[in-house]
């Protein structure tokens, strides 16, 4: 039992459930309790053991009845009837004698059996599927079976080709739980694998590459999205101060103790402050960013959710606040009510910024990281740098990320190199792993000298 | 060690009817993993959104198993101090005092300064031991030698340096202290942990765990859980308030009706003398279900349709 658990730990791995090595002793101290008699009980104690987090849950239980799923196999029993006497190259193979006998659940033995040899649980991608099906056969002795059937079709005797008919059934059959079998493999052991690696692939796909994304990654693309903004978030947006236990605040201690004629009756201890993030973002989404502004709201949404300081703005023509909206609204809603209401005009850089510092710059303060997301292209209007400036001067850091590349910079229409000169920080920022990385620094360092 | 066949821990069937016995309704994934905590003494991390019996499960094991309960709510800004032990300095201080007044007689007739240093060295150093300590609820429980039940409730909210500290306590049922050594557990303790979801743990801590999650209950073990915890309800107005919870759960509210909300909804129907579910005691009562002003002015013009919809 010890292998096919093992088999299972791997199974689970391959679907994203992290299991360590003590937790698999933990398992087979958990079997060793439970036993194996009752399923649901085997089940549930497993699943107590093994999946730590909702997800994983749900990805156990769908494991464990694709790894536990073993139902006989389904053949035709045989027909009732004279005993017949079987040629002697049937009596000879018992993959013969169990086809004709219709013996599922020995069929089921001989091909996990056989799986073992072939090494069908070995399976990484899904064009090793066809091949190892035929390995899975041959281990199998379907040759066997093959060569039988020939020298039964040439049989004068009328059962021959009768036997032939049977033995053909059964082969076909076979072959079909066959390809189940190492399909339920597949899914096993590298189903998850091709998805990460597309995970891997999206995060790293450029946001305003041609056509957008796909629209059937789009799903994916979310769930990313949401997931980079919670570890952020994790990572900084708990504690306000840090003790410092066993440093006295010699200064402090003194001035309270004034109250009390010189004896230093409160003690103070030196705290260190953690300050959280206060984020203002502001948002370009109009007609020349349009793929990347879909990410980048979906970015500020996920990020809206668990930042407790943050105010969004998106613009175009003209500059609104969408905080509400994206408080208010499920993420594709408030996305698309964004875009609704402000997404797709001419970019006006300049006016937004006059919409903005008349209306929101109270919003800034000396706590506050400000990040741009946009390309800079302004349509030969009025940059407005001065108001930029104010920003700056208002704000703790100034951060701009650009989707265009940095030698695209300044070309066409584009102040990016303008506007650089104003901010603490201008990077090209194209994907989700660049953006990831980029708001992980702008919370953790960048303080502007 | 298995524990007598007569044990509510023997078999998980047991376990299940031990628990509504103590009026907590559990279904077989709750009872399963209780049972293998207990058997392979592990700690039980309990997950689930609010109200949905977290904490119930850990009163309720007590109670059922006859042992002390120890409670232990976290916070940020919790430190050992407060969870595990703290020195009691008033009484330290004294001590030194008395050491004070008593050291000249002890050393008065000690022939020279190595004499009398020898006999400091030879007396006992009773200044960091075991009765200045003053245990906090972790020793607390370590320190019950019958065993207990220790409740270390929303560790999600406490800070992650907490969480390390307690890697020792929760995987060797022991704590070191520096000044006294190793103090272990004579019985390990049942240890619970609830959280919210509030931040990710960190995965050295759920490894030590085994895991459950808690989710929303389905309407037949909701009502079984409604029968239990009110008692004398009639039947019909306990199947017409679940279902109308759970389609309630289906609508997108901001936080939907928990277990805990639902009983203490169908008390308030007792106290309203509601036999069944009419719009205007619903209307009224709402504020029991939902804790959000938008959730209620959501709900409140489908209230005769929800009442209506389950029954047809």
């Amino acid at each position: 039992m010890q292998v096919a658990l093992e088999d299972f730990f791997r199974a689970l791995r391959a679907s994203d459930v992290k299991i360590s090595p003590a937790e698999a002793i933990d398992a087979h101290r958990c079997v060793a309790a439970v036993g194996f008699a009752d399923r649901e009980l085997f089940k549930d104690a497993l699943c107590a053991t093994l999946a730590k987090t909702r997800d994983e849950v749900d990805r156990f239980d769908a494991t464990f009845e694709t790894f536990f799923d073993r139902k006989a196999f389904n053949f035709a029993p045989p027909e009732p009837g004279e005993p017949e006497e079987m040629p002697p190259e049937v009596a000879e193979s018992e993959l013969a004698r169990m086809l004709l006998n219709g013996d599922g659940t020995a069929l089921a033995q001989a091909m996990e059996a056989a799986a073992e040899r072939a090494q069908v649980g070995q399976i990484r991608l899904s064009t090793q599927r066809s091949r190892l099906t035929r390995k899975l056969l041959e281990e199998m002795g379907l040759s066997e079976i093959e060569r039988i059937i020939a020298a039964a079709k040439k049989l004068e005797e009328a059962r021959g080709p009768a036997l032939a008919e049977r033995l053909e059934a059964g082969r076909k059959s076979l072959i079909e739980e066959a390809q189940r079998f190492v399909e339920r493999q597949h899914e096993l052991y590298a189903s998850e694998s091709g998805k990460n690696l597309r995970e891997d692939l999206l995060a790293r796909k450029a946001l305003n590459a041609e056509g957008g994304i796909d629209p059937q990654d789009l799903e994916m693309m979310q769930a990313l999205v949401k997931r980079m903004a919670k570890r952020l978030a994790d990572r900084y947006s708990r504690r306000r101060s840090v003790a410092w236990t066993g440093h006295l605040d010699v200064r402090r201690t003194l001035r309270k103790s004034m109250g009390y004629g010189g004896m230093p009756f409160d003690i103070v201890f030196k705290t260190k402050k953690v300050e959280k993030p206060s984020i203002v973002a502001i948002c370009d989404v109009s007609k020349s960013v349009a793929a990347a502004a879909q990410f980048l709201l979906t970015f500020l949404y996920s990020l809206n959710e668990v930042v407790d300081r943050m105010e969004a703005f998106a613009f175009s023509g003209r500059m609104i606040s969408v905080n509400a909206v994206l408080d208010e609204h499920k993420v594709e809603t408030a996305i698309l009510e964004v875009l609704k209401r402000i997404g797709f005009q001419q970019t006006d850089y300049g006016k937004s910024l006059e919409d903005f510092c008349e209306q929101h710059l109270d919003q800034i303060d000396r706590h506050t990281t400000v990040i741009f997301l946009g390309d800079a292209r302004s349509n030969y209007a009025d940059p407005r740098l001065d108001l930029l400036a104010t920003i700056q001067k208002r704000s703790r850091a100034l951060i701009w990320l650009n989707p265009e590349q940095e030698s695209y910079w300044g070309q066409g229409d584009s102040v990016m190199n303008r506007y650089e000169r104003f901010c603490h920080v201008a990077k090209p920022c194209n994907s989700l792993a660049q953006l990831e990385r980029i708001i992980e620094d702008v919370l953790r360092t960048y303080i502007p000298h | 060690m298995k524990p007598p066949a007569d044990s509510p821990m023997s078999s998980v069937a047991a376990l299940i009817e031990g628990l509504a016995g103590e009026g907590y309704i559990a279904s077989r994934r709750i009872a399963t993993a209780l049972y293998m905590a207990v058997n392979l003494q592990k700690p039980i991390l309990v997950e689930g959104s609010a109200g949905v019996g977290k904490t119930e499960l850990a009163l309720c094991t007590a109670s059922l198993l006859g042992l002390p309960l120890i409670r232990m709510q976290c916070y940020e800004g919790l430190d050992e101090s407060k969870a595990l032990y703290e020195w009691k300095y008033g009484k330290q201080l004294l001590y030194t005092q008395i050491l004070k007044d008593r050291m000249g007689a002890q050393l008065a007739d000690a022939v020279d300064m190595d004499a009398a240093m020898e006999r400091l060295h030879g007396m006992g150093d009773l200044f960091f031991s075991e009765p200045f300590l003053e245990p906090r609820p972790l020793m607390k429980a370590l320190q019950e030698d019958a065993g207990c039940v220790l409740l270390i409730d929303e560790i999600d909210k406490s800070d992650e340096a907490f969480e390390a500290f307690l890697l020792e306590v929760l995987s060797a049922y022991q704590v070191s202290i520096p000044e006294l050594g190793v103090l272990k557990a004579k019985t390990p303790p049942i240890v619970f942990l609830t959280s919210n979801n509030v931040r990710d743990l960190g995965d050295a801590l759920k490894r030590r765990c085994l895991h459950l999650h808690i989710p929303l209950p389905d309407s037949a073990l909701e009502q079984r859980i409604v029968a239990s915890r009110v008692p004398g309800i009639e039947a019909t107005l306990t199947q017409q308030l679940v279902s109308f919870v759970q389609s309630l759960r289906t609508l997108d509210l901001r936080k939907s009706p928990s277990i805990s909300e639902t009983v203490d909804w169908a008390r308030a129907l007792i106290l309203l003398n509601a036999d069944s579910l009419e719009t205007e005691v619903v209307r009224d009562s709402l504020n029991v279900l939902l804790k959000f002003e938008q959730d209620i002015q959501a709900v409140d013009p489908q209230i005769a349709e929800l009442i209506r919809k389950p029954l047809a």
